[in-house]
């Protein structure tokens, strides 16, 4: 272990309200870790930065999975396991149970958290595209209060997000999905299991009499943070099923993402399998 | 016995979590030490800092100035030195230069980073093609690690009248073993009166090597170092020779501080660090008749040697050796060059260069046939050795060699015909998936290479125990492939003993022989020989001196030989190699039988490609071999599905990604082996011809696996995807992508 031990201090408050008076007094000092998945292999490296934590996993506020007539709200503290476990995900959200059951190891998946995943803002991270396809909402709380914003403007660019030094994430409101829906997710890892996003696309339509009534598409590893292809989207809304715009669609795509070079994988890798499985999301969108 | 599936002498201890590492020893008092490295890639050393804000007083710090003996890790060439000292030379960004030893494992973690060198850098050498363009000097006088040349006929009368002159170059890049437990080590040194004496407990293949190292560090006599192996976690030629490095330093860290001292490497420096395989360039040329006959070939094959010598000689010989595969060829030339680069110097690794030589011939082979026109199999088939037939160093095979019926059995296990011509129907569709099958017909010599079982005289022995039972003398180390397994399944077999009454001793120099280094897929066949000749004699010794009649049972046994513990005190009997009386060899030419013989293979495997995202998965795999008689059937089949996994590994994903000479991927998050999800069902079928040589006709086995994977499963992605550039390992994705361009782009 190459991180220092001696050199870190962590708090684990007992509710809500404490944890949000540390975050208050003294902002951007204490850095919150739910899970820890994410930092602890960073600090296991020596290469974490933060060395004051918030351990937030005794929230009982933050937990568990609530739903209502129109949507499921998952505490922050929701994890993987708990996606892959509960009913209502698998039957209004079969994307995030894949999303869920792709992330890391089974050790990792019971650990790490849905919030975790959002606030590290990895732009590899799973569960991103598929919350954004899903048209996901985030509920941001703090002493002042609590706040909504919608996920797909939560994310500004690399690691900056739309969230106060003082703010937690608290839930995390998906609406459930009405009609005819067509529901698509693959991540493109370095392997079959057990490992990080090189190209990752979820998808979310609504089909109504033969045309495409709403698309939400969510894509992770070709920007600096998990992004919606809202071009793309455009072209194909509206559009009957036996006439999509593919080719239109896959160079709208392109123009809207800004992969990088990194250890796993090319920009142009990322670009071109990209576009690949944007073909193959809309090819099984027209086929039914 | 032999034949018979027993179980892991030592799977009990290992599935309760009892088995013992090197990192679980309880070591009371233990300093944990710690390496400062070098991080540039060549320079000179100018001078070290020891930054603000740790406790200084509280370390021992080791510099190559404290060294009592010499600062060189004994090896084929003494040329590595254990630490670089202050206006010596920097080679490679992960030299160690500062050893650093503390009680609190953390704060001496922190230590390291506090330490700064001062380096005037110099240009290094980061790749095969500047090291041969002697860009820089930096080893020698033209970068030689070791260069070998092999001639057979003449080839260069044979290019202008041939039918077909075919020639390829062919890459493959270094790979990490991987063992699941890190180097680690623990040394203790002690004041005695016969002066100092060292102690190692460590995670090593090769007791013996290590025991030399430290006999040189500290310019000890053979009875002042003592070598203990402890149980271990996988090796794969990772912990061959590296053990010498860390050995010394924890032992330079004991000797300094007087205290015990850990050092365990975690995955990071493990990866970083550590010896892998080399990478490889190999240029063929060939020549064939219009039959397609092989008339002639020329092999221009180069290794990576990183910055010293380590293993790179031996490596260069055994892939020069099989070079020229498993075909009869009456004009042969060889040269072959391990060069030295501003790397981390690699090391063994399972196939040792063979995988390496064997990828380049084997693909040559596919891209040969569509070139002719022929069939891959049919072209394969023609050109087999047989017996009476000679290799490119003049060896006779003097075995009843079938290696058409090996073939024809693996293609039958894949169905082989059948799916080439369905494929080929499929893949013409829209489907971006597209299915291929490929194979590779390959050899793995047993044993040391050339005279280096003569050169090494190994020696290994049986031991009766007061309680009646028999113990195992060798210095032979289980690393997860079942040594302590199969020799007391063969010393049970030569004794008719049940396999209860045998057990292997615990491998400490002070009391087991040098049965030589645990490589080489040397272990059964050798030593097993050389322990089945010794249980022989230890029985007879009992059957002369009375203790013993035949025929006995296991009781009347156990009796005897307690008896003669009790009369005698110790009885012990030792056996030694002696060399075949028809092998013969010649290190100056490369003339004669470069191994007592050979394991033979076929590996056959089914692909599919999704043009999507350039994935390739491995459908189906079989792997037919012929390795003598099988020991332990169980043992030996796991032996083969494992390292066909690696195989696979190397061939597809697994890729060391170097930026100035230092591996930036060294965490197993970005150094991608294969998980279950990733690989097929291997079939694993043995053909078994009892060989004279090995103990109850046995022949190694270990490396043989490594071979074959990657030339069949990248042939199988040529039949898949027609005649792309298919000639680099691994072939990921991103670098199939690129491929793939060459050709749908022009």
């Amino acid at each position: 272990m190459r991180g220092y031990l001696a050199d870190c201090d962590i708090q684990a408050p007992a509710s809500l309200a404490e944890a949000l008076a540390v975050l208050a007094r003294e902002p951007g000092v204490w850095t919150p870790m739910a899970g820890g998945t994410d930092l602890m292999v960073v600090y296991n490296a020596g290469r974490l930065q933060a060395t004051r934590f918030l351990d937030l996993s005794r929230l009982a506020d933050l937990r568990g999975i609530r739903e209502d007539t129109t949507s499921l709200s998952f505490g922050a503290l929701t994890t993987y396991t708990d996606l892959r476990d509960c009913r209502a995900v698998h039957q209004h959200f079969p994307n995030l149970v894949k999303s869920a059951r792709v992330t890391g190891a089974l050790a990792i998946q019971n650990r790490g958290t849905l919030g975790g995943n959002i606030a590290n803002a990895s732009p590899a991270a799973d569960t991103p595209p598929s919350l954004l396809a899903y048209g996901a909402e985030l509920e941001l709380i703090s002493p002042r209060g609590l706040r909504r914003v919608a996920y797909d403007r939560f994310h500004q660019g690399y690691k900056r997000l739309d969230l106060a030094a003082d703010e937690l994430v608290a839930r995390i409101i998906v609406p459930k999905p009405t009609g005819r829906g067509f529901h698509y997710f693959r991540k493109v890892g370095t392997r079959q299991a057990q490992a990080i996003a090189k190209v990752c696309l979820a998808a979310y339509a609504r089909i109504q009499e033969g045309v495409v009534a709403e698309l939400r598409i969510g894509l992770g590893s070709v920007a600096p943070a998990p992004v919606r292809a809202r071009n793309a989207e455009a072209l194909i809304i509206g559009k009957p099923l036996a006439a999509l715009p593919v080719e239109a669609a896959r160079e709208a795509l392109l123009d809207e993402i800004s992969p990088i070079d990194d250890i796993r994988a090319t920009a142009h890798y990322r670009k071109v399998v990209t576009g690949n499985l944007l073909g193959q999301m809309l090819r099984e969108l027209a086929n039914g | 016995m032999i034949g018979a599936s027993s179980i892991r002498k030592e799977g009990r201890a290992k599935v309760m979590g009892t088995a013992c590492y090197t990192d679980d020893k309880f070591v009371p008092d233990a300093l944990h030490g710690v390496t400062v490295r070098s991080q540039v890639p060549r320079g000179i050393l100018k001078g070290i800092q020891f930054g603000e804000g740790i406790p200084w007083g509280e370390f021992t710090i080791v510099t190559a100035a404290d060294i009592p003996g010499t600062n060189r890790v004994a090896s084929v060439v003494h040329d590595q030195p254990f630490l670089v000292g202050i206006g010596e030379e920097i080679t490679h960004p992960e030299q160690p230069v500062v050893l650093l030893a503390h009680p609190d494992r953390r704060l001496a973690e922190k230590a390291r980073k506090a330490v700064t060198l001062e380096v005037e850098e110099r240009p290094a050498i980061l790749d095969i093609q500047a090291s041969l363009d002697l860009e820089q000097v930096i080893y020698g006088t033209h970068n030689l690690l070791k260069e070998i040349r092999i001639q057979k006929g003449d080839p260069e009368a044979v290019w202008a009248s041939a039918a077909h002159v075919i020639e390829g170059e062919y890459h493959t890049g270094a790979q990490e073993q991987m063992y699941l437990e890190t180097n680690a080590m623990v040394a203790v040194v002690e004041q005695e009166a016969a002066g100092l004496r060292v102690t190692v407990w460590g995670s090593l293949q090769c007791p013996y090597y290590v025991h030399g190292a430290l006999k040189q560090l500290f310019g000890l006599p053979e009875g002042q170092v003592r070598v203990v192996a402890m149980e271990m976690g996988g090796a794969f030629g990772g912990k061959e020779d590296y053990p010498s490095v860390n050995a010394g330093h924890a032992a330079l860290l004991a000797w300094k501080s007087g205290r015990p001292v850990k050092v365990v490497y975690d995955r990071e420096e493990d990866l970083a660090c550590t010896t892998k395989r080399h990478p490889s360039r190999t240029r063929l040329k060939t020549a064939f008749d219009a039959e397609g006959h092989l008339l002639a070939l020329d092999v221009d094959f180069v290794l990576d040697g990183g910055a010293y010598a380590t293993m790179s000689p031996v490596v260069l010989s055994r892939g020069a050796l099989h070079s020229a595969s498993v075909y009869r060829c009456p004009n042969v030339k060889v040269h072959a060059r391990a060069v030295a680069t501003n790397t981390p110097p690699p090391g063994a690794f399972r196939g040792f260069g063979a995988p390496q030589s064997l990828f380049a011939m084997e693909r040559h082979m596919d891209v040969c046939a569509r070139k002719m026109g022929l069939d891959a199999v049919e072209l394969r088939r023609k050109n087999f050795l047989r017996m009476g037939d000679t290799m490119a160093t003049g060896q006779v095979i003097r075995e009843d060699l079938d290696l058409g019926g090996l073939m024809d059995r693996a293609l039958e296990e894949i169905d082989y015909h059948r799916k080439r011509t369905t494929f080929a129907a499929a893949n013409d569709s829209q489907n971006p998936i597209k299915r291929g099958v490929g194979l590779a017909v390959f050899m793995h010599g047993c044993g040391f290479t050339g005279g280096g079982e003569s050169y090494l005289a190994s020696v290994a022995g049986v031991e009766g125990l007061a309680d009646g039972t028999v113990s195992i003398l060798a210095a032979s180390t289980e690393m997860g492939q079942g040594k302590n397994t199969v020799f007391a399944q063969i010393v049970a077999e030569a004794l008719k003993l049940p396999f209860d009454m045998v057990e292997t001793a615990e491998v400490d120099t002070d009391r087991v022989p040098n049965s030589g280094p645990t490589v080489a897929s040397r272990s059964t066949m050798m030593v097993g020989r050389i322990l089945e000749d010794a249980a022989i004699s230890f029985k007879q010794a009992l059957v002369q001196q009375g203790f013993l009649k035949e025929p006995y049972t296991a009781d009347g046994f156990r009796e005897a030989v307690a008896k003669a513990v009790a009369t005698l005190g110790s009885v012990k009997c030792y056996g030694q190699y002696h060399r075949p009386p028809n092998i013969a060899w010649n290190d100056a030419t490369y003339q004669g039988d470069a191994y007592p013989t050979y394991s033979w293979a076929c590996y056959a495997a089914e692909v599919a490609v999704d043009l999507d995202t350039y994935e390739v998965k491995v459908e189906d795999f079989v792997a037919v071999q012929e390795v003598g008689r099988v020991v332990n059937p169980t043992l030996a089949a796991g032996q083969i599905e494992g390292g066909v996994a690696q195989g696979i590994g190397w061939g597809l994903w697994e890729e060391v990604t170097m930026k100035q000479g230092r591996m930036i991927n060294n965490q197993m998050t970005n150094y991608i082996i294969p998980t279950s999800a990733d690989l097929p069902q291997i079939r694993v079928v043995f053909l078994e011809n009892p060989h004279p040589a090995g103990p109850g006709g046995a022949k190694g086995l270990g490396e043989l696996p490594m071979d074959g994977p990657a030339p069949a499963l990248i042939n199988a992605l040529e039949n898949a995807l027609g005649p792309l550039r298919l000639d680099e390992v691994p072939m990921t994705p991103d670098r199939l992508l690129g491929r793939y361009e060459e050709v749908t782009h022009g």
